[in-house]
């Protein structure tokens, strides 16, 4: 066993992103710079029909007109929109030659895959998990598709279903995060290039979890994919994305758009494990995670659950949130955040309450060690006409060491008095208490850190779908190695 | 559980405290402390509030918030100092807390699990199965009267302080250590739960190669538990040392004799706090 003295935090950060290799995969790129022909150029290698191309055209032109956000409570240099590549394409991947199936599928992105833990072939891939992979702009792979098929729910990359479900997609595409909503919301509106969409029909519980995973791998390349999930009256969805980069010293920019639309009586779940490459220990690249999620609760006693687990990204500003619409309609929002060395994160929710009788929960736990920043920020707003509604929010905060720093803004805005609200906050230290008590029975520093993490975020990790409970739990473990002691 | 040194004079010896000093924050607390604990020894602590009894047994568990400035410490023939906590546990030390410490979300049983397994590894063993786990631990919390809910229960949290302190044997009744080090699991516990407890206590002196140093306020545990010598530690040091009958003496008369006898004082502040108690 290594005594703690002898690993330098330095050390320890220097291995402890096991995902920051990269590839050398020829790709298809747009040329750096944003503009109306890097737009139209985005939409023709997608070959999307015209009303498409004129919606991307309207948020670009848009966008020029917006500013940067600076309210969030991160710091970070100004970003050059002109200095990066708004597309690229694995060759393999290419929308002409796209896969038919798994055996067309380049046998490096299988390998690349494989190296993530996600293995993707016949024989390999997850039981009771269809994946759809994702590398840089475009889908590559998606696993159990014809047995999705047969119980008509529709998984596939959203380029494709542009071609192939052009009604559901236009009809839904916007309808939750319109394209002015925000500048990166705006930003993605005009240049996305890929990413899930998902229909479950009337009456379809998918025994599947639906799985997105996203990775960086181009260099110099933002990524922005657009998820879309539409649950008909009386289905249930659980889906999961999980992401991660190579180590670049350029900051990479992540500006994704979610969007859900559960019907009446329909669940969607949505988890995600996000891992982006956080920078080194100087805070020198990283990946820029800004993104807008957003479910709309729509029908009758629907439901959208969020539960994330956030251990990765440089700086990391995300509010996934509920719009309860529907009566009896129910929000939840389930969050981990880990900041350690250089990261800033500044998450949370939204829940805003519509309909009558709505409820929304909302459990967020921050972790902060080294110099990592953390900020939570909630709304909860319930409308004059949102009768009976009721929230109950708790946010927890664990300091780990001296430099880091929790922050938690909780906004609340009540217009009708037969609201029910609960707020909780709480901020612990790891102690020198806990650690020795762990410690003495025989518990070495890093199962003693892992272990009392685990227990503080178990509440939300209870959430996550089994099969990624246990990667989650490692996540956490592995992210904190070296930051006590 | 077999002892290190069978070759030498010194067989018997387990743990062997030489002049220890130990500050923390800077502040001296213990002041050259000799005890030598031989194994299948019970040395009973006593001493009034603040005179350094959890110090030691912290400082001997290895907690780092104690500073050694000067003295050894020898276990099992080993320098005991120059190992971390866990792997003075994995060595056979246990310390039983005076205060548990709370861990919200952990149940217990995942602690102890890892815990035991950590230990065996340490040792060479095959970590044991949640099956063969849970057998084991069924059968101490039976010995100890102990609903079996507490396996699922957060570790301590919400726990009745008795709850707490039995708990703590339990623990120590599924690791099997060498050197028990107790520190106040008398206190606060009924009239049954002590009974339970000290028969917990009695059931490990079965084995006897064990070793332990029970630190506490009062004589009746020792009715129960009967020590092989009683110290008495005063200002950071051991003023008085003897047998079953030092504890009733000081049961019946105090500390105050053997300040005067031995001109070994408590501190300025414990001395307030003996005047205001
Ligand atoms: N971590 C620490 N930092 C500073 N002072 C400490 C620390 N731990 C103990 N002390 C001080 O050292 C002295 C001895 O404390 P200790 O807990 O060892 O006493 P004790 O004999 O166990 O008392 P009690 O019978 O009340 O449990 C006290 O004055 C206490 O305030
Ligand atoms: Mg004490």
């Amino acid at each position: 066993m290594t005594p703690p003295e002898s690993k330098t935090i330095e050390e320890i950060a220097d291995e402890d992103y096991e995902h920051g290799w990269s590839m050398d995969i020829p790709a298809t790129e747009a040329p750096k710079g944003l503009n109306e022909e890097i737009v139209e150029y985005i939409s023709e290698e997608n070959d999307e029909p015209e009303w498409l191309k004129e919606w991307r055209l309207k948020a670009y032109n848009h966008w020029t007109e917006m500013e940067e956000p600076d309210w969030p409570n991160v710091e970070y240099p100004p970003i050059d929109f002109q200095d990066m590549k708004y597309y690229s394409a694995p060759e393999a991947g290419e929308e002409e030659d796209a896969p038919e199936s798994l055996d067309e599928v380049d046998d490096e992105i299988l390998e690349m895959y494989e190296r993530l833990g996600i293995p993707l072939g016949e024989q390999k891939r997850l039981q009771g998990v269809a994946v759809d992979a994702v590398v840089d702009s475009v889908s590559v792979a998606t696993t159990f598709k014809e047995e999705l098929e047969d119980m008509g729910v529709i998984f596939c990359p959203i380029s494709e279903a542009v071609q192939d479900y052009p009604d559901i997609v236009k009809k839904h595409l916007g309808s939750v995060v319109p394209i002015t909503d925000n500048f990166y919301a705006t930003l993605n509106s005009a240049v996305f290039s890929d990413g899930s969409f998902c229909y479950v029909p009337e009456g379809v519980e998918c025994p599947l979890e639906l799985s997105t995973y996203f990775r960086m791998n181009a260099e110099g390349t933002g990524q922005f994919e657009r998820t879309l999930i539409v649950a008909e009256p009386d289905s249930y969805v659980s889906y999961l994305e999980g992401c991660t980069a190579p180590a670049r010293r350029d900051h990479q920019l992540h500006a994704a758009v979610v969007e859900l639309i559960a019907k009446d009586n329909a669940e969607i779940k949505y988890s995600t494990v996000q891992n982006w490459y956080p920078g080194d220990e100087e805070g020198e690249g990283g990946v820029y995670n800004f993104v807008t999620k957003r479910g709309k609760a729509a029908g009758r006693n629907s439901k959208i659950s969020w539960a994330q687990v956030e251990t990765g990204s440089a700086i990391t500003w995300k509010y996934p949130s509920c719009i309860l619409a529907g009566d009896g309609s129910v929000g939840e929002f389930y969050s981990v955040a880990i900041t350690s060395r250089h990261q800033q994160a500044d998450t949370g929710t939204k829940m805003i309450h519509l309909g009558d009788d709505t409820s929304s929960t909302i459990i967020s736990k921050s972790i902060s060690a080294d110099q990592g920043q953390n900020t939570y920020r909630g709304q909860v707003k319930i409308n004059e006409g949102a009768e009976n509604a009721r929230n109950r929010s708790e946010c927890d905060s664990m300091l780990i060491g001296d430099e880091c720093g929790a922050h938690t803004f909780p906004y609340i805005d009540v217009e009708n008095p037969t609201a029910q609200m609960e707020h909780e906050a709480t901020t612990t230290k790891i102690g020198e208490d806990q650690m020795f008590y762990l410690e003495q029975r025989g518990l070495d520093e890093e199962d003693a850190v892992r272990m009392i993490v685990n227990g503080f975020a178990e509440e939300v990790l209870d959430e996550l779908p089994m099969e990624f409970a246990v990667e989650a739990r490692n996540l956490l473990g592995i992210k904190l190695e070296g930051s006590v002691g | 559980m077999s002892k290190i040194n069978t070759d030498t004079n010194e067989e018997s010896t387990m743990l062997e405290i030489d002049n220890l000093h130990v500050s923390a924050d800077d502040t001296g607390i213990l002041r050259g402390i000799d005890l030598d604990v031989d194994g299948g020894e019970l040395h009973a602590i006593m001493g009034p509030n603040g005179s350094g009894k959890s110090t030691l047994a912290k400082a001997l568990a290895g907690h780092e918030a104690y500073e050694i400035d000067e003295g050894d410490v020898t276990y099992k023939g080993k320098d005991l100092l120059e190992l971390e906590a866990d792997d003075r546990a994995h060595e056979g030390v246990f310390l039983a807390f005076q205060y548990p410490v709370e861990i919200p979300g952990v149940t217990q049983m995942t602690f102890l699990r890892t815990a035991l397994n950590s230990i065996r590894e340490a040792n060479g063993k095959d970590p044991m199965s949640a099956g063969e786990f849970l057998e084991l631990a069924r059968e101490k919390l039976d010995e100890l009267d102990l609903p079996e809910d507490m396996l699922k229960r957060s570790l301590n949290e919400g726990f009745s302080g008795g709850e707490k302190k039995r708990n703590e044997i339990f623990q120590m009744a599924v690791l099997q250590p060498e050197l028990c080090l107790l520190d106040e699991t008398d206190s606060g516990l009924d009239i049954d739960a002590l009974q339970i407890v000290a028969d917990g206590i009695n059931r490990m002196r079965e084995d006897e190669d064990r070793s332990m140093v029970l630190i506490t306020h009062y004589e009746r545990i020792l009715e129960y538990v009967e020590p092989d010598h009683v110290h008495v530690m005063l200002g950071g040091q051991i003023a008085k040392s003897g047998g079953p009958e030092l504890a009733e003496k000081l049961e019946e008369k105090g500390y105050d004799w053997i300040e005067e006898e031995t001109g070994i004082q408590r501190s300025p502040q414990q001395a307030e706090g003996a005047l205001t108690s």
